[in-house]
């Protein structure tokens, strides 16, 4: 049925589908309203008998997902940037212990400087962390994927991460084909846990483990992460029998067909270099895109494949490792060693800046004319930068860089200068 | 595509309104995507909300940078910030002020506008009057349909039922008719 819904009502209605047995949770910006909507939809008994517990953190809700998982319940839960660095230690223990929670992460910035706005950081904080990571496009792939997630979730016996853009899409109203139960009920059979705690037949999960096994189990982590990379085309295959679309996967190719330049990017902002691309390729530019839709596991042999015959890869991203340089270039520049293909980092849409149209075309040009530097900042003001470089050389006693960078923003903002970022 | 920014400022419904618009634009089969611009919400902060409107599936995410239609919902708006930035030549203004544009210090803004593509209403009072309070978003999508024809009077109204229930669903409904007729008719005795 088709509905004009709030990305994080939608989300919140799909998750219902699936039938959790427990949701544990605990709001923050951006990912409020899904948790909220959760809440009520389990208030209104529109979720069986699923149980919504309280806690009084981040911390405390993944670790009681982790209980409850472990004693055979379907379990889902949501948070965001802070929310997901103070649940970090539980966040590896459910993957450590196998277990197939799914939690949204509506993406946030991580301070400081505090700010609630979109970007990355946050589930790349994690992405070493042993979950599966699977980012959306769209509102109503992030409803798609919530429903792939448990199904990949408990084949693998694995945590699955569902990444979805901060206010982008959790806050954005439009169009969604929301399933029916019957569709969901076919894709997704009830739960049978490949461990479960039952005191009719008691075992532990859990082991302390030496040196003496420590890799190997750590290595075995790896091999299931192998496996779902052929696990979750197998279930976007058949989720598009069911559901009739195409949904999830590793990766999405778009205008790839005799591209030279190739930008690899992923989540929400896919949508807005399609329109760029398409505008491109209207005046002749041979320019594509490839969507990353699994980030852990990472498609390293997909992307390859989709990137063969390009001269150069602009890898658009919204995470930044401070002191290296990209986070998702990194892995990709690893999937194509030998290659040869030049792969490029643009750094965009930090703390929530808005990536536009007018700049992805200037950026795109730059590349397609091949004066593209290895590492871009995406409309990075210098001239802000270099100031406060200068004021503390000058300074000893400098103060708080964030503040005195906002009293020069201001002043610029009331001589009327336009920054890049207001284009 | 059709793409319209609202201006307003906290409390006043800005982001209920795009939200509204979209509800509209989809059950008239189009597609339609609305968000904020997310903000820190203060009631009286300046707030800008988004929405686009198209026959086919709307794919870019980035702010609306030129509009074809703006809908201010605080005139005192025109003081504090630029809201025509990167409004159409041939754009739709739709104000909640009966001010003369004069008064409102925005006759140089408009002037390469077509005269009827801007109005103004007394969202506000309407609303005072129908609803019991000065929230003029419902109301205001009212007087869209009527400048712009993107959408019809029924469809705003649904989209105010889905949003809201009982008296204060039919007190919108109520003002959003009222201002589509007063946006007729200013655009009529001004044409």
């Amino acid at each position: 049925m088709l509905k004009q819904l709030e990305g994080s009502h939608a989300v919140a209605e799909a998750v219902a589908l699936c039938r959790p047995e427990v949701i544990c949770a605990y709001p923050i910006s951006p990912q409020t309203h899904i948790v909220e909507h959760c809440g009520e939809l389990v208030r209104e008994g529109k979720m069986g008998n699923c149980e919504y517990m309280n806690v009084e953190s981040e911390f405390a809700a993944l670790s009681a997902c982790i209980g409850s998982s472990a004693c055979g319940a379907r379990t889902y839960t949501a948070t965001a940037s802070q929310g997901l660095l103070f649940m970090a230690e539980a966040v590896y223990n459910a993957s450590g212990l196998g277990l197939p929670i799914v939690m949204t992460v509506a993406n946030r910035a991580i301070g400081a400087p505090i700010n609630i706005w979109n970007d990355h950081t946050d589930s790349m904080a994690m992405r070493d962390a042993g979950w599966l990571q699977l980012f959306a496009e769209t509102n109503q792939e992030a409803l798609d994927l919530h429903i792939q997630a448990f199904r990949i979730a408990e084949q693998m016996s694995q945590p699955v991460m569902v990444c979805m853009d901060g206010f982008i899409l959790t806050h954005a109203y439009e169009r969604v084909s929301m399933p029916t139960q019957e569709q969901v009920d076919q894709f997704l059979p009830p739960y049978t846990p490949q461990q479960v705690l039952d005191p009719a037949n008691p075992y532990s999960i859990g082991a302390m483990v030496g040196p003496e096994a420590f890799t190997e189990v750590r290595y075995l982590a790896h091999e299931k992460q192998l496996q779902a990379l052929d696990v979750i085309p197998g279930i976007a295959a058949e989720f598009k029998a069911i559901f009739g679309r195409d949904s999830g996967g590793l990766i999405r190719e778009y205008e790839t067909e005799g591209a030279d330049t190739i930008v690899v990017t992923l989540g929400s902002v896919a949508g807005t270099v399609k329109d760029t691309v398409d505008e491109m390729r209207a005046d002749g530019k041979k320019i594509g895109v490839v969507t990353v839709g699994s980030f852990r596991p990472f498609p390293s042999a997909a992307l390859r494949e989709a990137v063969k015959h390009a001269n150069e890869v602009v890898v658009l991203e919204k995470s930044f490792a401070i002191g290296f340089g990209g986070v998702v270039a990194n892995n990709i520049m690893m999937s194509l060693q030998g290659t040869g293909i030049h792969v490029h980092t643009v750094v965009a849409g930090l703390g929530g800046r808005p990536i536009t149209m007018p700049s992805l075309h200037r950026l795109f040009d730059t590349a397609l004319k091949g004066e593209l530097e290895d590492m871009h900042f995406l409309n990075l003001q210098w001239d802000i930068v270099n100031a406060e470089l200068q004021r503390q050389r000058e300074q000893i006693a400098s103060g708080p860089t964030a503040e005195s960078i906002l009293r020069n923003i201001q002043t610029d903002t009331a001589r009327g200068t336009p920054t890049p970022a207001a284009e | 595509m059709f793409q319209v920014r609202l201006h307003g400022r906290g409390g006043q419904g800005v982001v209920t309104a795009a939200e509204m618009l979209s509800i509209a634009g989809f059950s008239e089969g189009k597609h339609a995507q609305a968000f904020p611009s997310f903000g820190s919400e203060r009631t009286g902060a300046p707030v800008v909300s988004f929405c686009r409107l198209d026959d086919k599936e709307i794919r870019r995410r980035e702010p609306i940078l030129e509009p074809d239609c703006l809908i201010i919902q605080d005139p005192t708006l025109f003081h504090a910030l630029d809201v025509f930035q990167g409004l159409k030549p041939d754009g739709y203004v739709l104000i909640n002020s009966t001010k003369d544009w004069h008064e409102l210090g925005i006759t140089d803004r408009i002037a390469h506008l077509p005269q009827a593509h801007v109005v103004g209403i007394n969202a506000s009072a309407l609303a005072r009057k129908h609803v019991g309070r000065p929230v003029p978003n419902a109301a205001l999508l009212g007087g869209f349909a009527a400048i712009t024809g993107e959408i019809h009077l029924d469809a705003v109204e649904k989209a105010i039922a889905t949003k809201f229930d009982g008296s204060i669903a039919e007190g919108n409904i109520a003002a959003a008719r009222a201002a589509h007729a007063a946006a007729l008719g200013m655009e009529l005795s001004d044409a």
